[in-house]
Formats: structure tokens, C-alpha cells, sequence
């Protein structure tokens, strides 16, 4: 019995590390973030305590100078029309592969396969060239077209719950006269809103989070979203770390709300995207 | 005649009945057009997106084409030559060693919090969230509060000098170091991730398994061993293969954290570097191109060893 409250407590110590190794980097940034020019100047330590701990200047500096505020309208802009096309899209392929036999499908499938193997990653020397042959280079629509067109997760995701809707509900559709369309419409979207919400959170913290292609593919500032104006917080904030944190918190704050509002979806949509 | 209506009902059964009976032509025809009509937009988006720039990038990979100018020059193999024979060139994948190490390291200690929260432990939720948040992180927030972690009297010199460790290291000062380091920041933000995977699919198993085990007088590490091994199994080579690839296409985290400075340079980052600043589009397609046939030579070995491998769709 000893040995047994012996692992208990082995346990709990390494997951009271655990919790420690990820706060304390988390914490000692929203620490700095309070503290004044002047603290930072007299080499106040990392986890030394902020003297005035209402103290919000570092962050309206960073969401004025750091031009946060118009990093956010384009993250804003980007999610809702890169999201909203990828839902359309996806559940329309798996609406036509799952309902329908037609020549070719096998291939189709194949095709929608094998690109998911594929890392986004090394492609983008290529992918660059046909961007900028649209003329799209340096506009939201790069990143827009790329995140929609790109994303072969969600068809999975749609593709699973298509098929576990019941093919005779699309039947008495049909004998009601409707066609694909409207079976489409009114039948089969309304009930993929669990798919959809999946898709909607795992896309919409996939394109919050990601750096690369705004990176790449809008390098002006006016067009700056959320990473890629924190990034550049790196040369005239230098070694301002105060603000440089509180920009890094403003960052984090949305992505922590959504996480405690929508814990679960988030852990289920990450667990059904990763396994497909 | 009744041939016809035969191959249609034969049809009609393997559609899973989505085509009741046989249709006058126009009608038969529209029916056939229909599928396509949905698949339009997103296989229009995926050639253009996916597999032209694949096409393009294969081509570019066998000429000297600096990105800009009209004129380019086939030069046959000379990229690749140029990429296997320039050690410095191809150096930069010994890099993806550190993160591989660190992959490893990372899988053992998500199964392990997987295992241990999969049982009956308080503030599970907590912990849970804790461990996966992270993952959720942006990467460029990431950078920047890693930076200031291995900074001199950054969090980490602090900490040290708080349990009485007095050190005056550049933590990103050596290769060996700031790799090791970079390769640590990569195990804090990804853990979670392979964590939750493995709980999701330990907690998959059905509860009465353990009630027997236990009834037999197996203890933890039994239960491990012979119940939680063998079901996680097919998530586990998932994450493997993920593991691997993705330490072969590190990018963010030391591009924004070190831009490839001290020897953290990754073969990504001197991809797009060679692309996008030396305007070498040849050199950079030919060296995406070796990366692309590394990963999928993975996935393939991957799919070979494990090929009773569910999580495959349709």
C-alpha cells in the first residue's frame, strides 16, 4: 500500500512540473509585460514582480505603434472568407464522392489523398510563381485562395460525417422532386453543423496561428496580420522587452478565451483532424 | 434492351441506390454532369494549388531560373549534383537530428502524462489543458517568449539562480546549445498535441478491460504493457511518421527565434532563402524537391510496416 501512495505522489510532482515548465515562460512574459521602461532600465528580474501591476502602457504602445489594430481587421477578414469557402468546399467534395458513383471517382479520391501527404512546406518555391502569376502576390487574396485551397483536413472531416448521414434522407428528398442541389442545401448541410464546427475551429486557429504564408506572401505593412506584425515588432522594439511581451499577451488573450470557451470541440476537431 | 435495364440495375444497387431507375437520356445525361459540378471549384483550386506548383516545381528543379527573368537555361542535373556534393548544402539536415532526438523524447513523455491522466487523477481537466494549450500558441508569440526565456537574465537564468544555479551561459550562443534549446522550445509547443491524441485513444478503450486485468492481479505497468501498448498503436505510428517529416520541414521556430544564425539554419529556411534572397529558384526547387521524396519515402515505409492502419479513410 506504502509503495502505491509512493507513485501517487511521484505522479503528481511530475505533473506539478510539468505545469510549471509550461506557465513559467507564459508568466514571466506577462510579467514583463507591466513593467515600465524605467523597471526594465534597473534590470528587474524575469520573475521579479511588476511595481504597479495595473500598469497597461506597454500594451496601448503595442497596439498602437505595433499596428495591432489593423493585424487584426486582416486576420479577421482572412478567417471568415477562408473559412467560410473552405466549409462550402468541403462539404461539396464530400457530398459528391460519398452520394455519388461516377467515373473517375476512385481517381478523384486518389488525387484528394495524395495531396495530404504532401508538406505544404516545400512546395511554396512553385506555389510562389503561380501566385504571383494571378496577380495576387501581395493582397488578402493569397492567403485566402492558399488556406482554401489547400486544406484537404476538412474534406476528411467532412467526408466522415456525409457518411454517416443516412442515404434515405437524400430519398425522400428526391421523391419530394428535389434535386442535387437542394438535397445538397437543405438536407445534407444542415446536418453536417457538428463537421462544420469542427472545421471552423481547427481552420480558424490553423490560419490565426500561421506565419509562413503572410509571411511569404504580403510582405507590406498595411497587409500585416496578426503574426506577421508581431514579428516585426522585432526590429523597432528591439530591446524593448516590455512591449515586445505585451504584444506576444495580445496575441495569446484570444487564442486562451477561445480555448476555455470551446475546450472540448477543441480537443475533439484537433484529435479527428490529426488522425483524418 | 433488357441488358441495358440489367447494367442499370446493377448500377443502380452499387450506387447505393442513388439512382433509382433508368432516366431518359437528357436526364441521364444531367445526372452525370451533376457530380462534376460540385467537384468543380475544389479540384480546380487543387490542381492549381497543389499539383501545378508539384509539375512546375520538378521542371524548375533542372534549370538555373532565378525567379525573375524570362530567359532560363536546362542544366540537366546539376542542382541536385550541386546539393549532394556542396557539403555546406547539405549539412543542414543534420540539424533535423536534434529535433528528431527531440520528437523522441516528446512521444515518451506524451504517453506517459497520457497513461497517468487516463486514470483517475484530481484537477485532471486542469492538467489536461495545461499540457495541450500550448499547441494552440502562435508560433511567432511562441518565438518571442522563448527569446526572452533563453535571454541573459531572461526566465531561464532567473529560475536557475533562484534553485542557487549561478550561470553567465549564452543559451543561443553555440550551435549545440541553441539547437538543443530551439529543439526544447519545439517539444513545449507540440507535446500537447501528441498528448491529446494518445488520451483520446487510450480513453477509447473500453473500461472493462482494465476491470479484468485488475481482477487478474495485473498491475499498471501490465496494464500498460498488454491493454493501453496495443490500442494506441495506430496512433502512435501516425504520430511517428508526423515526428519524423516534421523534423525534417522545421521552419518557424528557429527562423523566427534565431533567422538560421549560429547553426540553427534548417533546410527549410535555406530553401527559402536560396529562393527568396538569392533568387536561386533552380537550386531552391531542386532542393524542395529532395525533401518532397524524403517524406513521402517515410509515409511509404510508414504505410508498409503498419498496414492494418485504420485511421485510412474510404
Amino acid at each position: 500500500m506504502t509503495r502505491r501512495a509512493v507513485t501517487r505522489v511521484l505522479v503528481y510532482l511530475s505533473l506539478i512540473a510539468a505545469t510549471a515548465v509550461v506557465l513559467l515562460p507564459l508568466a514571466a512574459v506577462f510579467l514583463t509585460s507591466l513593467k515600465t521602461e524605467k523597471e526594465m532600465a534597473a534590470g528587474s528580474g524575469a520573475l521579479a514582480l511588476p511595481g504597479d501591476p495595473f500598469n497597461f502602457d506597454n500594451y496601448v504602445t503595442a497596439f498602437q505603434d505595433g499596428r495591432m489594430l489593423s493585424a487584426f481587421a486582416n486576420t479577421a477578414i482572412i478567417l471568415v472568407v477562408a473559412i467560410g469557402g473552405t466549409v462550402l468546399i468541403g462539404s461539396m467534395t464530400a457530398y459528391a464522392i460519398d452520394r455519388f458513383r461516377f467515373r473517375f471517382r476512385t481517381s478523384v479520391l486518389a488525387l484528394f489523398l495524395v495531396a495530404a501527404l504532401v508538406p505544404g512546406v516545400t512546395t511554396q518555391v512553385a506555389t510562389f510563381q503561380i501566385v504571383n502569376s494571378f496577380g495576387m502576390f501581395d493582397s488578402l487574396w493569397a492567403p485566402i485562395a492558399l488556406y482554401m485551397g489547400t486544406d484537404i483536413v476538412s474534406i476528411y472531416i467532412f467526408l466522415q460525417f456525409v457518411r454517416s448521414i443516412p442515404v434515405s434522407l437524400d430519398e425522400s428528398a428526391r421523391i419530394d422532386g428535389a434535386n442535387a442541389f437542394t438535397v445538397y442545401r437543405k438536407v445534407i448541410f444542415p446536418l453536417l453543423k457538428p463537421a462544420i464546427a469542427t472545421v471552423v475551429i481547427v481552420k480558424g486557429i490553423t490560419v490565426y496561428n500561421d506565419f509562413y504564408i503572410p509571411f511569404l506572401y504580403m510582405p507590406s505593412e498595411d497587409l500585416g496580420v496578426i503574426s506577421t506584425s508581431l514579428f516585426r515588432f522585432k526590429g523597432p522594439f528591439g530591446a524593448h522587452w516590455e512591449t515586445i511581451s505585451a504584444g506576444a499577451i495580445l496575441v495569446i488573450v484570444p487564442t486562451l478565451a477561445v480555448f476555455l470557451f470551446l475546450q472540448r470541440f477543441i480537443y475533439n476537431g484537433f484529435t479527428r483532424g490529426a488522425t483524418k | 434492351m433488357t441488358g441495358t435495364t440489367e447494367t442499370a440495375a446493377v448500377k443502380a444497387a452499387a450506387g447505393a441506390a442513388t439512382a433509382p431507375a433508368p432516366a431518359p437520356r437528357p436526364a441521364r445525361l444531367w445526372r452525370g454532369a451533376t457530380p462534376w459540378l460540385f467537384l468543380l471549384a475544389p479540384l480546380a483550386l487543387l490542381i492549381v494549388f497543389t499539383y501545378a506548383p508539384i509539375a512546375n516545381m520538378v521542371a524548375y528543379s533542372f534549370t538555373d531560373w532565378d525567379g525573375v527573368s524570362p530567359e532560363l537555361r536546362w542544366t540537366g542535373t546539376e542542382n541536385y549534383a550541386e546539393l549532394f556534393t556542396r557539403p555546406e548544402l547539405f549539412e543542414v539536415f543534420w540539424v533535423s537530428g536534434y529535433y528528431l532526438a527531440a520528437s523522441v523524447i516528446q512521444i515518451v513523455a506524451a504517453l506517459y502524462f497520457a497513461t497517468i491522466l487516463s486514470f483517475n487523477v484530481r484537477f485532471r481537466n486542469f492538467f489536461k489543458g495545461v499540457l495541450f494549450f500550448p499547441y494552440l500558441i502562435n508560433g511567432v508569440a511562441i518565438g518571442f517568449v522563448f527569446l526572452y526565456f533563453f535571454q541573459d537574465g531572461g526566465t531561464l537564468d532567473s529560475v536557475l539562480s533562484l534553485l542557487g544555479v549561478q550561470t553567465d551561459r549564452a543559451w543561443l550562443g553555440t550551435p549545440t546549445s541553441a539547437n538543443t534549446s530551439l529543439a526544447a522550445v519545439s517539444v513545449w509547443r507540440y507535446l500537447g498535441l501528441n498528448f491529446v491524441l494518445f488520451l483520446g485513444a487510450i480513453q477509447s478503450i473500453p473500461g472493462e478491460l482494465y476491470e479484468a486485468a485488475e481482477l487478474d492481479g495485473a498491475n499498471r505497468w501490465h496494464q500498460f504493457r498488454h491493454i493501453i501498448a496495443p490500442g494506441i498503436k495506430p496512433v502512435l505510428s501516425l504520430t511517428v511518421i508526423l515526428s519524423i517529416s516534421g523534423s525534417l520541414s522545421v521552419f518557424e521556430i528557429p527562423y523566427i527565434m534565431t533567422g538560421g544564425a549560429t547553426g540553427t539554419e534548417t533546410f527549410v529556411i535555406q530553401t527559402v532563402k536560396l529562393a527568396f534572397q538569392f533568387n536561386k529558384t533552380g537550386l531552391a526547387s531542386a532542393a524542395a524537391v529532395v525533401l518532397l521524396l524524403i517524406v513521402l519515402a517515410v509515409t511509404w515505409v510508414q504505410r508498409r510496416l503498419a498496414p492494418d492502419d485504420k485511421v485510412d479513410l474510404v
